[in-house]
């Protein structure tokens, strides 16, 4: 089976969101960059699926040079393959980009045979779309379904649920086929409760380790102290 | 003659919520363009149609079918391409559930036309200028939307909901059998799994009792269930609470999980994460019970009561028991 993953590069936005002073942009300054939390998501399904019935798995982005980092951590969890569709870093709208997309995958797939499997995210956490996977599958010609929580693969059908007002709804997908992730809860994490031995040596308390105090020389004051600068710095042997 | 054509879903033969809210925005637009508000229901019953004049809708199209049986998206989406080329609108407006919204992202896929997804004012011209919703709300975006028709799904709870008027209006009401290719049917719903419990919705709870890490345990909850059993509202929960195995993921609420927009949310030990706000944040009142009073979620209360969650809700609960209201205890 040959699955590819589509994931996009967006900033981890913990607290507040503050906008550039041109109001077009976010501040990304003081932020990190994540892979969009649907999409982590679809990542670690792909590599289970592949795990499970074998097969090579992809990930491809659309995204400025930075975005490699985003394309290592997918590899980093287990996907064998990475394809970066490197951009200016220009806002590209959901045509424009579900455009380049389908090109791309048209080459992968006259190189090395089709994917049974395309996986994105519902929708990107920065922009909200929710509509990149539907042009994709609708030029590819293939059925999909957005909001799965959950997928399994079997005989050449793709069973995927999505959670409904009064349950689940269960969709049945002839491969090839294309499927929109949201993010579910992650597996359970087996507990177990050591015993726990004292040994020693046995804790009494915690101490900061005392500095060394420094107290700075003043040089100056503004332009003035250029002079005591250089002068410094020829003491110091690096002039 | 402009015709904005609004897709209408509905829940116990009635237009559910989103759908009212996209009716809204609907009337709004034709306050300034004029024309029609129609609306197109797919596999829906007639009943729904039948009521839809007093929200202003002029005519409904029910489209039907067998093939219409099970829901479809592709096929739901050339439902709703058949009635546009129909009806000639300047725009389609879908409600912001995940259903609709796939419909028209289909919609917008087959005919190559942009889509704007959860927006939540529209001001109409030579192009529509549209505020639409990115980082699932905690940020808005102007932007100028092209299409004809435009396309455009109307973001939850930002928009109020249509009220009926008192005297309803007729609606006609036309009935189409759409064409469905086999193509469209090849992802449809070919199954249901009830979930397990079969409480309170948490999308439609009038309140909610919300818990986060200041439970401290899975146990805890039990005081939520209570109370919110009290009020006859859900028990919603942050995602700590959800990733340390407390509770449900069904019961998250916040970006990853549901939207809430109750008429109160108690918010017990929740520090306010901006994940947790965003789906929270239509509630039209916040209580907070919380040890800390520099927590963000103070910023977004109404009222608070600093102290502890353990101390604070049995204490509540026990006051809602001694004056005798609640709704179990009736």
């Amino acid at each position: 089976m040959r699955i590819l993953t589509l994931v996009k590069r967006v900033p981890a936005t913990g607290g507040r969101i503050a906008l550039n002073p041109d109001d077009r942009t976010i501040d990304t300054a003081y932020l990190g960059f994540v892979v969009s939390p649907h999409e982590e998501c679809a990542v670690e399904e792909a590599v289970r699926l592949a795990e499970l019935h074998g097969g090579e798995t992809v990930v491809m982005t659309l995204g400025p040079a930075e975005a490699a980092d985003q394309l290592r951590d997918a590899v980093a969890i287990g996907i064998g393959r990475a394809v970066h569709l490197e951009t200016d870093g220009g806002d590209w709208d959901p045509i424009a980009t579900s455009t380049a997309i389908t090109d791309a995958i048209r080459v992968l797939e006259a190189a090395d045979g089709p994917f049974d499997l395309i996986l994105v995210g519902n929708e990107s956490a920065d922009s909200g779309g929710y509509q990149v996977g539907i042009r994709i599958a609708t030029a590819l010609d293939r059925p999909c379904v957005n909001g799965v929580k959950a997928l399994e693969v079997a005989a050449g059908v793709a069973t995927a649920r999505r959670q409904a007002t009064d349950g689940w709804e269960v969709f049945e997908l002839p491969l090839p086929a294309v499927i929109g992730r949201l993010r579910a809860k992650k597996k359970e994490i087996d507990r177990m409760e050591p015993e726990h031995r004292p040994a020693s040596p046995e804790l009494i308390r915690l101490a900061l380790p005392v500095e060394q105090e420094q107290t700075a020389e003043i040089l100056g004051t503004g332009p003035e102290a250029a002079p005591r600068v250089v002068e410094v710095l020829r003491e110091l042997g690096v002039l | 003659m402009s015709t904005i054509l609004v897709l209408v879903e509905s829940a116990d033969e009635l237009p559910d919520r989103l759908s009212l809210e996209a009716l809204e925005l609907a009337r709004r637009l034709q306050g300034v363009i004029g024309g029609d508000v129609e609306a197109v229901l797919v596999g829906g019953d007639a009943a729904v149609a039948d009521g839809l004049g007093s929200y202003g809708v002029t005519t409904a199209h029910v489209a039907a079918g067998e093939r219409l049986a099970a829901y479809a998206p592709a096929a739901w989406a050339a439902a709703v391409q058949t009635v546009m080329a129909s009806v000639g609108p300047a725009a389609v407006l879908a409600p912001g559930s995940e259903r609709a919204t796939e419909v028209l992202a289909h919609v917008a896929a087959r005919t190559g036309l942009p889509m704007a997804a959860n927006v939540t004012d529209v001001t109409p011209g030579d192009r529509w200028k549209v505020i639409r919703q990115r980082w699932a709300g905690s940020l808005l975006e102007e932007a100028w939307l092209d299409g004809d028709p435009y396309l455009l799904t109307v973001a939850a709870h930002a928009i109020p909901a249509a009220e009926a008027a008192a005297s309803a209006a007729t609606v006609s009401v036309a009935r189409t059998e759409p064409a469905i290719a086999d193509a469209d049917l090849r992802a449809r719903v070919t199954g249901h799994v009830p979930s397990a419990s079969d409480k309170v919705s948490l999308s439609d709870a009038k309140v909610v009792v919300g818990g986060g890490r200041g439970l401290g345990s899975a146990e805890a909850f039990a005081m939520l269930d209570e109370l919110a059993g009290l009020l006859g509202g859900a028990v919603g929960v942050s995602r700590v609470a959800t990733s340390l195995g407390w509770r449900p993921h069904a019961q998250q609420v916040g970006q990853t999980g549901t939207r809430i927009a109750p008429d109160l949310y108690i918010a017990c030990g929740i520090s306010g994460a901006i994940q947790h706000i965003v789906g929270c944040k239509a509630a039209k009142r916040i209580l907070v019970i919380n040890t800390d009073p520099e927590a963000p979620i103070f910023s977004r209360a109404a009222y608070a009561v600093v102290g502890d969650v353990h101390a604070v809700v049995p204490a509540i609960t026990a006051e809602i028991r001694r004056v005798g209201g609640g709704a179990s205890s009736a």
